[in-house]
């Protein structure tokens, strides 16, 4: 895709989320619209996958760490073509497809379940050794949040990587800043973040996180990046695109009420109209 | 009738039980609006430490506090304390019966919109099988706030089981809650219902109902999990010769399995166990998830007139 429509389905991206938010009336706004160009750029430029056979064996996959942001995974896997835009409408609702965090077992396009926070790189890890292991030459991507990075766990996963020089693996770091209990910063400061991740032996690239044209130069340069894994440090806005929601801890987990949605969409029109 | 979500009474009975007590202190993951210690950390915050979500790690945290003389509450949802930190629990906690709560929110099915994976269904099991561990599942506000307070006065390890969804208030100061004790809420002669958290509510609604059509049964809350009260379990097990359980917990390992280990081998007594059919949950409305997954009154009235034609 070309940078300029990559743009728009960020922004299309951001629509669905919004849209998909509203009737739910529950789950996360800020952490799945900070990530929405890192998926727009993942889904419409990066990855190799078929929306009409989602379990083919050689496709990339990607695991969504930090599940809470469900919605920015559904939204670009609809706009994929995974299953129809519809089932939007039925986040988090009782016997529907789209649950609140993402199940593998029930939504095409969903590489793995997630949503207890801490386990997804341990899984792409798993992935990425499998295809090593079957000579198989896909990538796994996995986006985690930067509160998350509190978690043992990841750490845990971090060293493995790399002791097992799995260049396959893509992580990207959603550096927003802000956790439930507030700014990251003071409930657990994980602070020189990119040092630790050096010196854990990974090959560590600082990028805007809402630049689609820095995204996919440094994903090129993950991909060109032998002998170890590679993590983007995404610098990101929580809740970028809704100018109520930037930056605003409270919007981690509440929905937006039908009005404050349709501000919502009236801000994201104007951006995609600004955008031509 | 009126409200409250345990984990709001919980919430309250900390800031109480800190002003009571220095030693109290509280920990968190990211979670503290939810769990809704932020109330304690507003008020003591040189008492109160967030660990990020790092659930593992706080577990162990409040095993090293208690070994130097502190009365910590860990509290996060159920499925991160006794999922992701079981091990931690298990061996620094438990093992060495350090006095550290696990005081554990959104518990059950009932947790709603989140979905399956952070509803546990489980944690009763776990928390059971664990040798010098007290489990604790308070059905109310009421409940709550003396069940945190009994935790607090008893030396050792403690796990309180919380929610999410507001449940009716069902008790006065007048209850007296009791670790180790079961508290009959009904009378009746044809079958006795053991019930806790939310399910008491629903059992006693049931029984209510079932008096109406001229079935008698007596209502049994068995808030303490564990130590169980077996006296009371095995005596109306032989008065009424007849036994349901109901708990908002898979049927396999919590109360209902409990129950059945008692009686099994000091009272054979038909059972029927209403619970969580080994399932894991989803997303949804709280009230509509407990329907779908069987833990409505109507389900409690449909077992005992079941567990009755077993007589
Ligand atoms: C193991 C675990 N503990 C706690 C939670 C509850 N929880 C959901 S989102 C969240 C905060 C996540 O913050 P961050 O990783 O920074 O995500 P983002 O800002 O991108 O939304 C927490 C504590 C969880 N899902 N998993
Ligand atoms: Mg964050």
């Amino acid at each position: 895709m070309e940078i300029l429509e990559l743009k728009r389905m960020a922004n299309q991206i951001r629509q669905n989320i919004i849209t998909m938010l509203v009737p739910a009336k529950s789950g996360h706004p800020g952490g799945s619209l900070s990530a929405a160009d890192i998926l727009a750029v993942l889904y419409f430029q990066e990855m190799k996958i078929k929306p009409e056979d989602p379990q083919w064996a050689d496709r990339d996959r990607f695991v969504l760490a930090k599940g809470h942001a469900a919605p920015v995974l559904y939204a670009a896997l609809a706009e994929k073509g995974f299953f129809p835009k519809e089932e939007l409408l039925g986040l988090r609702q009782t016997g529907r497809m789209l649950q609140g965090h993402p199940d593998m077992r029930k939504v095409p396009g969903v590489d793995m379940s997630t949503g207890s926070l801490g386990q997804g790189l341990s899984a792409a890890n798993g992935m990425a050794l499998a295809g090593k292991l079957d000579n198989k030459n896909y990538r796994v991507y996995a986006l985690l949040g930067d509160g998350e990075m509190a978690e043992g766990q990841v750490w845990e996963a971090a060293m493995a990587a790399a002791h097992y020089k799995l260049d396959n693996v893509t992580a990207i770091l959603d550096l927003n800043g802000l956790q439930i209990d507030g700014a990251t910063e003071n409930v657990m400061n994980i602070d020189p973040i990119d040092e630790k991740w050096r010196a854990f032996g990974w090959h560590v690239i600082s990028v805007d996180g809402h630049d689609i044209e820095a995204l996919l130069a440094a994903f090129a340069e993950a991909k060109s990046t032998k002998g170890k894994p590679t993590i983007l440090i995404a610098h990101t806005i929580k809740g970028k695109g809704v100018s109520f929601m930037e930056d605003q801890a409270d919007w981690h987990g509440s929905a937006p009420s039908a009005e404050q949605g349709e501000k919502a969409l009236q801000e994201l029109r104007e951006e995609v109209a600004s955008l031509d | 009738m009126t409200k409250q979500a345990t984990r709001d009474a919980y919430g309250k009975a900390l800031v109480a039980l800190g002003a009571e007590n220095k030693d109290i202190v509280v920990l968190d993951a990211d979670l503290s609006k939810s769990t809704k210690t932020a109330e304690f950390a507003k008020n003591y915050p040189e008492r109160f430490f967030n660990m990020g979500i790092a659930e593992a790690n706080l577990m162990g945290t409040a095993a090293g506090l208690a070994a130097a003389g502190k009365i910590p509450f860990a509290s996060t949802f159920a499925i991160f304390a006794t999922g992701r930190a079981f091990e931690q629990i298990r061996n620094s906690i438990a093992y060495p019966k350090l006095n550290v709560k696990i005081a554990a929110t959104h518990s059950g099915v009932s947790v709603g919109e989140d979905g399956g994976s952070h509803q546990a269904v489980e944690d009763i099991a776990i928390m059971r099988a664990m040798p010098n561990m007290t489990v604790l599942v308070p059905a109310d506000g009421e409940e709550t706030k003396q069940a945190i307070y009994a935790a607090a006065k008893y030396d050792g390890p403690v796990y309180i089981r919380m929610g999410r969804l507001g449940v009716p208030l069902l008790f006065d100061e007048n209850y007296k809650f009791e670790i180790g004790k079961a508290n009959v809420v009904r009378e009746g002669e044809d079958c006795t219902i053991f019930a806790n958290g939310l399910m008491v509510a629903e059992a006693m609604e049931a029984a209510k109902e079932l008096e109406e059509e001229g079935i008698k049964v007596a209502v049994v809350n068995v808030a303490s999990v564990k130590p169980l009260d077996r006296e009371t379990i095995i005596s109306y097990a032989k008065k009424t010769k007849a036994v349901v359980t109901a708990e908002e917990h898979n049927i396999i390992g919590g109360l209902g399995s409990a129950v059945a280990e008692v009686l099994s081998e000091e009272a054979p007594t038909p059972i029927v166990r209403i619970g969580i059919k080994d399932t894991f949950g989803e997303s949804g409305r709280p009230l509509e998830l407990l329907e779908k997954y069987g833990l409505t009154k109507e389900d409690v009235k449909a077992g005992v007139k079941a567990v009755i034609k077993k007589k």
